[in-house]
């Protein structure tokens, strides 16, 4: 296991079967999603079986298995959101961006998050790119945000990266 | 820092906290909760903290980033002390005005809040009709702190109540002061707190727990992130009240991941308190050891109940277990456990500082105290309010909400989240409180309140719920998982034009088995939303059903959108928005939708500046 290096994660948490979701989160935080090599960590060093391990993984939907692409965005679909047309967003979502079965892109930019309420609920449409929260979204406005986040990384890698990203 | 042992102590440390306040001369409140920060608040207090050390005056003028103040749709907010001056959507661009003005006490003019009727500028929050009709008890307070100062929380009086409890009241009067105040659980239930706290007193064990549900999964509700996130020690010293009067030793406070912000300020307070000594052994010398541990809650719904919810905290799946025994009894590794919501425990200092009888002294005769409610939708104010219990609906929408957007009427409101219902403009003069709204079909809940107005479609919106509650279900119990399937599946059918009138029986039906054999609230509760529209909106389902239409235009299958020639000028946003190119039209010219092409999607519709997109 030691090629993954989780110290500082166990702080005092070894063996604590009750810290897993804590555990879980802050892997899902640092890593982006929870990787089978960490759920197996994990539950060596809670001393949990691997198979709760990954059924609470599952279980919650702030947890991820699959990786995720570079960039998050969260749209709310809290009700609130919902009469004000977030379902839009969304669909806005994957009409701009190549989408695999999932809701990762196929260049791996962009991962598309759905969440029950983020609690702005009074500025709503809500999307959050990257931890920045963006408030009274709509179509157009998104599909600004999306095209920022293409020029940036058209800007920031070489073609070849860009048109192959690892 | 200090370490206070004795209720003396801590009044010593107000008075010298106080004395050190006495050196400025005005404090900038900004509020930097998470509603402000989506409105840029960070760069403004940046920009406010650049001007006062250009201009000098850091030693006179103090910033104080606040939490939630409430008036969401305003924000960023920065309201000025002493005088109370309130300035609302404020840019980084205006911190030097503002500043300078404030130093030379004047007012900036063109940044006070203006009302949409009168078009006059209103200087303090007593002049605006938002905050006018409301009575902000708790919501109130948030202004005066900085959530990650504990000195802000004792400067105005904190962990006063805490001292009067720990310097001489028994638990058992504790608890019957609660009692007496009728304070009841804003969670959603609303049983009765004190009659909660006795039997987990009572239960046998030695040791036992207090928890705090800040899991708020109810959409569309955020009062528990405003008060958690705004003013953390306020919950603090609930629960360390609690504590006391339970005979508690452990507590945690179980937050969603989806509130960061709610998880760091709290995770300071705690700090700060076990720093302080208010948390920890022999807190204020009274012999009560008592600590507090953060848990994160993973983003399920479910997770707000209560047995599912102690599940979490242990480590595992939220599933929730039969309640044949109480978790008072039986709780947290099984051992007696005391669960209230944020908003309950925040209640708790203001009883024991100002007795019960000037807490029940506001509400109506069952349902005593202030409630938070969060006032969102197709409404023009939208944020938090808090009013009395017992304040009409039409007094919450109106007064303070200001009414439908842009024009349109306002056709409901949804309280109570997914557990709630849907209630008819015809309802608006119910006072609400836990019985009334429970009578009329939906419930207090949490407190969240969702306006609908025309273009808001009720087949859509109990489609909506039943998604919600479907995804949620744990899955544990069969008319749970299987009958909310099935609603939905008969709901989905109405809104894509397949529906039949015989389904309406065969949903009213299925909704009345859920309800009663589901194994927790979740399951109980889920047919409300459903039921609330079918009882009051039954017209809009049959037009689904016999004529194929949605009113609203919303659902998708039954709608078909078109230009009005008249109203399009040409502008082409809709062009440029439509995802699937069915907009075609010349500049300046009047422009048409290929009907055979649109998806119906509605993104045109929503663009569209000048109202010409309708639903044919």
């Amino acid at each position: 296991m030691g090629a993954y290096a989780m110290e500082g994660l166990w702080n005092g948490r070894q063996k604590q079967p009750q810290q897993l979701i804590e555990v879980l989160l802050d892997v899902q935080e640092r890593d982006g999603f929870c990787s089978e090599e960490a759920l197996r960590e994990i539950s060596q060093e809670l001393a949990v079986p691997l198979i709760e391990v990954w059924r609470v993984a599952n279980f919650y939907q702030a947890l991820s298995l699959k990786p995720r692409g570079k960039h998050l965005i969260t749209v709310c679909l809290g009700t609130a959101c919902h009469v004000r047309s977030a379902a839009l967003l969304v669909e806005e979502c994957f009409s701009r961006i190549r989408m695999e079965t999932g809701d990762t892109s196929v260049d791996g930019l962009f991962t598309i998050e759905k969440v029950n309420c983020l609690g702005a609920c009074a500025l709503g449409p809500i999307v959050v790119l990257d931890g920045v929260y963006h408030h009274h979204m709509t179509p157009a406005k998104i599909r600004k945000l999306i095209k920022s986040v293409y020029k940036l990384e058209e800007e920031t890698m070489s073609d070849a990266e860009y048109h192959n990203p690892a | 820092m200090p370490n206070i042992t004795t209720p003396h102590e801590l009044t010593d440390l107000r008075s010298k906290l106080a004395a050190d306040a006495g050196k400025v001369t005005h404090t900038l409140a900004i509020c930097n909760g998470t509603g402000c920060q989506a409105s840029r608040s960070t760069p403004v207090v940046e920009a406010l903290n650049e001007q006062l050390a250009e201009q000098g005056l850091k030693e006179k003028i103090r910033i104080r980033v606040t939490g939630c103040q409430g008036f969401c749709e305003q924000g960023p907010v920065v309201v000025v002390e002493p005088g109370d001056t309130f300035y609302c959507r404020v840019a980084p661009e205006d911190a030097a005005e503002l500043v300078s003005s404030v130093s030379r006490g004047e007012v900036v003019e063109r940044l006070l809040y203006q009302d949409p009727v009168s078009q006059q500028r209103m200087r303090t929050e007593s002049d605006i009709p938002f905050f006018r009709s409301q009575e902000r008890v708790l919501l109130g307070q948030n202004r005066r702190v900085d959530p990650c100062s504990i000195d802000d929380y004792i400067a105005s009086g904190g962990y006063q109540a805490l001292a009067k409890v720990m310097a001489g009241m028994e638990p058992e009067s504790v608890i019957e002061e609660i009692k007496a105040s009728g304070l009841r659980g804003r969670g959603g239930a609303g049983y009765p707190t004190g009659k909660k706290w006795e039997s987990c007193r009572a239960a046998p064990g030695d040791i036992r727990y207090v928890i705090c549900n800040a899991d708020e999964g109810d959409p569309g509700a955020y009062m528990d992130r405003c008060v958690l996130e705004g003013n953390p020690h306020l919950v603090i010293e609930g629960m360390l009240i609690g504590a006391w009067a339970i005979g508690a030793q452990g507590g945690y406070i179980y937050v969603r991941k989806e509130y960061p912000l709610a998880v760091a300020n709290a995770r300071t307070a705690i700090a700060q308190a076990r720093e302080y000594g208010l948390l920890g052994s022999n807190i204020l010398g009274s012999g009560l050891s008592f600590d507090l541990e953060i848990a994160r809650g993973g983003g399920a719904f479910v997770c707000g109940e209560s047995t599912a919810l102690m599940a979490s905290i242990e480590g595992q799946v939220g599933d929730p277990s039969p309640k044949d025994v109480h978790t008072v009894e039986k709780g947290l590794w099984n051992r007696p456990t005391n669960l209230n919501n944020v908003e309950t425990w925040a209640n708790v200092p203001f009883i024991i500082n100002n007795g019960a009888a000037c807490f029940s002294a506001k509400g109506t005769e069952h349902s005593k105290g202030t409630k938070i409610f969060a006032l969102t939708g197709r409404i023009k104010n939208t944020g938090l309010v808090e009013v009395p219990m017992g304040t009409t609906l039409r007094n919450i929408i109106f007064d303070i909400g200001g009414g439908a957007t842009n024009g349109t009427a306002v056709k409901a409101v949804q309280t109570g989240g997914p557990s709630g219902g849907c209630l008819p403009a015809s309802l608006f003069d119910l006072p609400v409180d836990f019985e009334t709204l429970s009578e009329a079909g939906s419930m207090v809940g949490s407190g969240g309140m969702v306006v609908m107005d025309e273009r808001t479609c009720m087949v859509d919106v109990a489609k909506y719920f039943l998604e919600f509650l479907q995804e949620e279900s744990c899955g544990s119990c069969v008319p749970c998982r299987i009958g909310l399937s099935r609603m939905l599946e008969i709901v989905t059918d109405i809104a894509e034009g397949r529906g039949r009138l015989e389904q309406i029986d065969l949903l009213e039906e299925l909704a009345d088995t859920v309800a009663h054999t589901s194994l927790c609230g979740l399951g109980k509760t889920a047919p409300n939303p459903v039921l609330s529209t079918l009882r009051y909106f039954r017209e809009e389902f049959l037009s689904h059903i016999q004529e194929q239409k949605c009113p609203a235009g919303v659902c998708r299958a039954l709608t078909v959108y078109a230009i009005d020639p008249e109203k399009c000028d040409g502008c082409g946003v809709c062009l440029r928005g439509c995802p699937v190119g069915a907009i075609s039209g010349a500049k300046k010219e009047p422009h048409v939708i290929d009907p055979d092409i649109c998806t119906r999607c509605g993104i045109c519709r929503s663009e569209c500046k000048s109202d010409a997109i309708y639903v044919n």
